[in-house]
């Protein structure tokens, strides 16, 4: 099974590396906004992704047209995102393209569910908070990266 | 060494006006400070723009304290190193995020006892200070593992056997 993995910079990488990296025995490659991100997963493949924010459209396609390049030449079994328009822009493509998705709402978002958090949960296969007072009928709660 | 770590999405100018009168009164300690976007001029500290994860990190285990905006990175990497940490997040109303999640995160870790969160530059001057004269703050940090819970892996490890076969 070939898991694809994207985040973006800061919070969202270091909570998709906690969380992907506990994948030992599949497949997985990643996707983030910064190039550099590449040292941090040696032996994996990696694709970078212009970065991207609901406030800026333009960007939101660029990242949208990277995300489909990668999903067309990998063809992942699996898209696992942690956020946030860059990963949602991935689980879209991958969502088009009858790959199964994953959220996984930051933890950072302690009071309510990201705005792209929301977003995925119309579309997504599994959405996750990371807070237990979050979950709804559509969003579970199995634990968080902070153990 | 102290650092001071300010994230790559928005510049947080009243952090580092702030810690550029704290590093004033500090005697023999460096500090660097990884910001953007600042617009008044700064002697007291040094201040780089970006690092490499590489750079970060080297940095990061060298410093005595971190002062972070409230960025979730940041905050595993100190649980996860037991690095003394105090944490300022970044208000939406001064114009320094697009919405209070930093606020939100920061009384959860305050509640959750995790680590040390000021509010307002007064109270960091005093804790910085405070701090570097040998008065100790309370770092309780919990133990951080490598990876995310087990409940969480195995949920979404199930999730993707049964995503397997063919829907």
């Amino acid at each position: 099974m070939k898991i694809m993995g994207i985040a973006s910079v800061g919070g969202h990488w270091v909570q998709l590396l906690r969380i992907t990296l506990a994948f030992n025995d599949e497949d997985v490659f990643f996707v983030s906004t910064n190039p550099d991100f590449a040292s941090m997963v040696p032996g994996k493949k990696f694709y970078h992704i212009a970065e991207a924010s609901r406030w800026n459209k333009i960007r939101l396609l660029k990242s949208f047209w990277h995300a489909f390049h990668i999903v067309s030449k990998e063809k992942p079994d699996v898209i696992v995102t942690t956020g946030a328009a860059p990963g949602l822009m991935g689980l879209m493509v991958g969502w088009l393209m009858g790959v199964r998705t994953v959220w996984i709402d930051s933890i950072a978002n302690v009071e309510k569910i990201s705005l792209s958090g929301r977003i995925a949960s119309r579309f997504a296969d599994r959405v996750y908070t990371q807070w237990p007072e979050l979950a709804s009928s559509k969003i579970m709660y199995a634990g968080n990266v902070l153990v | 060494m102290i650092f001071v770590t300010t994230g790559t999405q928005a510049p947080f100018n009243r952090l580092i006006r702030a810690m550029e009168e704290i590093a004033g009164e500090l005697v023999d300690e460096e500090v660097v400070a990884q910001a953007f976007g600042v617009d008044f001029v700064v002697r007291n500290m040094k201040i780089v723009e970006f690092l490499t994860p590489e750079e970060y990190m080297g940095i990061f285990s060298k410093a005595r304290l971190i002062i972070s905006h409230a960025g979730m990175g940041t905050i595993i990497s100190a649980l996860k190193e037991r690095k003394p940490i105090i944490i300022v997040p970044r208000i939406a109303a001064y114009g320094e995020h697009r919405n209070e999640h930093q606020l939100a995160t920061a009384n959860k870790i305050a509640q959750l006892n995790y680590m040390p969160v000021v509010y307002n530059m007064d109270e960091l001057r005093e804790v910085v200070l405070g701090t570097h004269s040998g008065s100790n703050v309370l770092f309780t940090m919990p133990e951080l593992g490598d990876t995310a819970s087990q409940s969480l892996i195995s949920s979404i490890q199930e999730f993707m056997i049964a995503a397997r076969k063919p829907r």
